[in-house]
């Protein structure tokens, strides 16, 4: 990229990238703009060649002062607040495991990484049909065994349920991240902290976690930006129903279900302060973390 | 007190054995130092002692008592790692401290110590810096703080020195001696350099692949090294050895004589030859000469030897310091 040429040459092959990059995000982010500010009822006539009304804010307050808007935020946070710490917990504990040396090695880790493979949907199913139905549920037939009445869980407990699913697709990537953490710490440091007579559970403490400190964050990080816009798992299991509509799925039952097009996108513009909002939170707690 | 013996010590890593049944005695307050080739097993057998590897078999003893299955942290020894292996995320301070917090020491005592130690190793003024921002000279010596303030039995250091720089590498010598002669604990050191051997140890352990090859002081390794590996790795340059007629002559299979041993001279001499290399250090030359008949030898000459490439030269050796070796490549009285 020396030359004035090559670097002309550079930004004019770039620029259908670009170009395409920008058109995909400002057309859609200035159509939602667009419809939240107009009254559009698709079912009622409303239609773009026949011009729509200006209704100012109105959207805007409608969407706010539903009964649903709190509880999905609530719902949202819950979700991605619960899935981070089952991953991550158990990302760290998996990590420390699978770094290990054992017999079959290989093929564990790719066993471990395959969750992450399955689409949302399909897992999704796979959980709802095979895991927690009632009658036919692997898990039915373990309390069974034991005696216990099955757990309806996508409606008895429709939040946590929902959490181990998301859990069980995301906790590959926690682990697969904190594994290739796990494995640059010097095994001298441990072998240190040894000699200064720290038992097992203060070596974990004082050397491997702050060691995994900035994987961590970093998967807190992908993590939150992914598992802010969940839909298809609460789609396949819930539709939304026992507490367990997001702000996501609250924004898809306005513009779908109510077709309202005018409510939902003064909700998704909502959708997209709240995830600036986290990510302006979690960039301020953990980018100090980033930086040492 | 810091008397450590090891007793028909052996350790294989599967079927590849390591260290072939060993014994070695080491006093307390004694400086000895494991020297040998890379691979010779000195770092294993030091992780022996410190108990980070497990021995094979045979009986590691700290002061009379049976030490074999004592974890390392309840063997009263500490460890300077190569890598100093510091903790990152923690200061100076919380470094050197580390081991006191393990022991549950209060804070007040923690913080005296620490100082204590900070004080003799001149890292006062960086107790509250990050590893990250200290030069290698000082991660070093906050390895040793760390190791000091454990007031252990005695202090065991695995190639500390070998990511210093030449200047530096001499600086921390002389202060780990220096450091040895102030506390009077018994020091193991490991290297694979022969010079720091001979300056810093009161006892020199050769190690050949596992094997001791030779125990003694620097100085009886040098004069009488009782086997040709010993003779060829201590000292530098190397010492010359000479199979063939001329060792017979000598009753040898193979005789050895130090570069400092053979006398130059242009007008006679016992062996005659040509220069080839000459490498001017200042105060010594060493000159590499194809001598007629043996090969080449190397011969070292006090100050400025005014002989150039391609010279003829004639070579002495001193006659009481030939060594000769039988051919086991074992010293012959």
């Amino acid at each position: 990229m020396a030359t004035q040429h090559s670097r002309t040459a550079a930004r004019f092959m770039m620029a259908p990238a670009v170009f395409l990059l920008l058109v995909w995000m400002l057309v859609p982010l200035t159509m939602t703009l667009f419809f939240s500010f107009k009254k559009y009822l698709p079912l009622r006539g409303d239609s773009m060649a026949n011009g729509l009304e200006w209704v100012g804010f109105a959207n805007y307050v409608r969407f706010v002062g539903s009964s649903s808007f709190w509880p999905s935020i609530q719902a949202t946070l819950i979700i991605v607040g619960g899935v981070l710490v089952v991953t991550i917990v158990l990302g760290v504990l998996l990590a420390m495991l699978l770094d290990q040396p054992m017999w079959g090695q290989g093929i564990v880790r790719i066993l471990v990484i395959a969750p992450f493979f399955v689409m949302p949907t399909v897992s999704a199913l796979v959980w709802k049909n095979m895991f927690m139905d009632p009658n036919n549920g692997l898990l039915a037939y373990l309390w069974k065994a034991f005696g216990g009445t099955p757990v309806e869980w996508l409606s008895q407990a429709a939040l946590p349920s929902l959490i181990m699913i998301v859990s069980w697709q995301w906790l590959p990537f926690a682990t697969l991240i904190l594994l290739t953490a796990i494995q640059s710490l010097d095994s001298e440091q441990l072998e240190a902290a040894e000699m200064d007579g720290a038992p097992v559970l203060a070596r974990f403490w004082f050397i491997i976690l702050p060691h995994l400190s900035r994987a961590i964050t970093i998967v807190i990080l992908i993590q939150t930006i992914f598992l802010l816009s969940i839909f298809a798992e609460i789609f396949v299991t819930t539709g939304g129903a026992f507490g367990t509509k997001t702000l996501t799925y609250l924004i898809f039952q306005r513009v779908l279900e109510s077709q309202n097009v005018g409510l939902g996108s003064a909700g998704g513009v909502y959708a997209i302060i709240l995830a600036n909002i986290v990510a302006l939170f979690l960039m301020r707690i953990v980018g100090k973390n980033l930086d040492a | 007190m810091g008397k450590i013996a090891l007793k028909h010590v052996t350790k294989s890593f599967g079927a590849t054995e390591v260290i072939p049944p060993l014994d070695l005695d080491i006093e307390d307050g004694e400086f000895v130092v494991f020297v040998g080739p890379s691979g010779c097993g000195k770092s294993t057998l030091l992780r022996l002692i410190a108990g980070l590897e497990d021995v094979t078999s045979g009986m590691i003893e700290i002061d009379g008592n049976d030490a074999t299955k004592v974890p390392p942290s309840k063997r009263g020894l500490a460890m300077v790692f190569q890598s100093y292996a510091l903790y990152p995320h923690m200061s100076v301070r919380k470094n050197i401290a580390f081991p006191l917090r393990m022991a549950k020491v209060d804070e007040a005592e923690r913080n005296r110590k620490v100082e204590a130690a900070a004080d003799i190793l001149n890292l006062t003024d960086y107790l509250e810096r990050r590893p990250g921002q200290l030069s290698g000279g000082q991660r070093q010596r906050v390895a040793i703080g760390r190791a000091i303030v454990r007031e252990p039995e005695a202090f065991l250091f695995d190639e500390p020195l070998s990511n210093l720089d030449a200047a530096l590498r001499v600086n921390m010598r002389l202060e780990i001696s220096e450091l040895h002669q102030s506390l009077k604990t018994t020091m193991i050191y490991v290297t694979h350099d022969q010079v720091e051997a001979m300056t810093m140890a009161d006892k020199i352990v050769v190690l050949n692949a596992g094997r001791i090859a030779q125990v003694g002081s620097p100085l009886e390794l040098y004069r009488s090294p009782q086997n040709i590996f010993v003779a060829g790795f201590i000292g530098s340059p190397k010492m010359n050895f000479i199979e063939g007629e001329e060792a017979g002559k000598h009753g040898a299979h193979t005789i050895g004589v130090r570069p400092e041993h053979l006398a130059l001279s242009t007008d006679g001499g016992t062996w005659e030859g040509t220069v080839g290399v000459a490498e001017h250090l200042g105060s010594d030359t060493f000159l590499h000469v194809h001598v007629d008949g043996i090969g080449a030898l190397t011969v070292r000459a006090q100050g400025e030897a005014g002989l150039n490439h391609g010279d003829r030269a004639h070579i002495t050796p001193d006659p009481e310091r030939i060594h000769r070796f039988d051919s086991d490549g074992l010293a012959l009285a």
